[in-house]
């Protein structure tokens, strides 16, 4: 996890780091009962396969988006303070199939008191099959005194 | 304020939009344990999660990880006296129900995230139909599709997430 990025590390078009994820079935297990996902094409695989034709389990939404989280912050640090998320979903990562996120900072804005905002889109990839793609925004400190968790109310505008 | 929505629907659809409706409490307070089990299905070391000390600087104490706000509404598996299964996103299956339109997808997931949930919160959240549109076919079917959100707010009524979902339902073509 980088120690803290600040808004003056980071240029539009700028790539955020990949990370490369091999999926276990208990990857997918684990982040749907931790999600509270009790659905069976998430954990069983007669279920999944018979039900929902698919090949086997498949990662659930909630623990993609938290995925999703722990990627930026991984970038971040723990000042980056996610504001806004969108996803759409494309098709399923499965157990065997290798994630890839990658991602690039297609803006750049002033927020309030020495924050500013990065906007970012992330591709979640598996082989040649593009499963989501996601955009955010995300909270980030100008100097190493500013903290955008500090900000509340009107001043927090996401 | 509502988007613009088709002018043929049934007139009880038209009273849900622009109401909050469906309010629901959370079964539980928060607690940090299924936070942490997800930043180890996660492998997320982020520290205001693991660290009480940095969470103490950086955000007042622990918090929650704002991806998780889904999380703390869904139903348990099985609870005592429930005899038909909870569903998540009751208003999605009501539009369902009343629109004639068996079959379903989300197309879009939007979470605007405000006031951090924190450990021992008690949540509270209620769902908005915002539009629906005239039918439409699509290579799914013939159907509509309804653009609606969840408001979630904490215990002292601080507006901590709205999630915006537009959702598809349709006859298969």
């Amino acid at each position: 996890m980088a120690a803290e990025l600040l808004s003056g590390d980071v240029s539009v078009g700028q790539e955020v780091p990949p990370l490369e994820k091999d999926v276990m079935p208990v990857t997918v297990v684990l982040g749907a009962m931790a999600s509270r996902d009790w659905r069976p094409q998430h954990h069983d695989y007669m279920f999944a396969t018979n039900n929902n034709g698919v090949q086997d389990i498949f990662m659930n939404t909630p623990n993609l988006a938290a995925w999703f989280e722990r990627y930026l912050t991984d970038w971040t640090g723990p000042k980056g303070r996610i504001g806004r998320i969108k996803f759409r979903m494309k098709d399923s990562v499965f157990p065997g199939d290798q994630m890839n996120f990658a991602g690039k900072v297609m803006g750049i804005e002033p927020a309030t008191d020495g924050i500013s905002w990065l906007d970012v889109t992330i591709e979640l990839t598996a082989g040649e099959k593009s499963c989501v793609s996601c955009e955010a925004r995300i909270a980030v400190p100008d100097d190493a005194g500013a903290n955008p968790w500090k900000l509340k109310g009107d001043d927090w505008k996401p | 304020m509502a988007d613009a929505s088709a002018d043929d629907l049934p007139e009880e659809v038209k009273g849900w939009i622009g109401q909050a409706r469906y309010e629901e409490k959370t079964e539980f307070p928060i607690e940090m344990g299924y936070v942490l089990t997800t930043c180890s299905a996660t492998q997320n070391g982020n520290p205001l999660y693991w660290d009480e000390k940095v969470a103490n600087e950086l955000t007042d104490g622990f918090i929650t990880l704002p991806t998780m706000v889904s999380v703390w509404f869904r139903p348990h598996d099985w609870s005592p006296g429930r005899t038909e299964p909870a569903v998540p996103l009751q208003l999605h299956f009501d539009l369902k129900d009343r629109l004639g339109l068996p079959e379903a997808v989300m197309s879009d997931n939007t979470i605007v995230f405000g006031e951090p949930i924190r450990p021992g919160d008690e949540l509270t959240t209620t769902q908005i139909l915002y539009s629906v549109s005239p039918l439409k076919t699509t290579k799914l079917g013939t159907g509509r599709f309804w653009d609606f959100g969840v408001r979630i707010v904490n215990q002292n009524g601080d507006l901590c997430a709205e999630e915006r979902y537009t959702g598809f339902g349709y006859n298969r073509g």
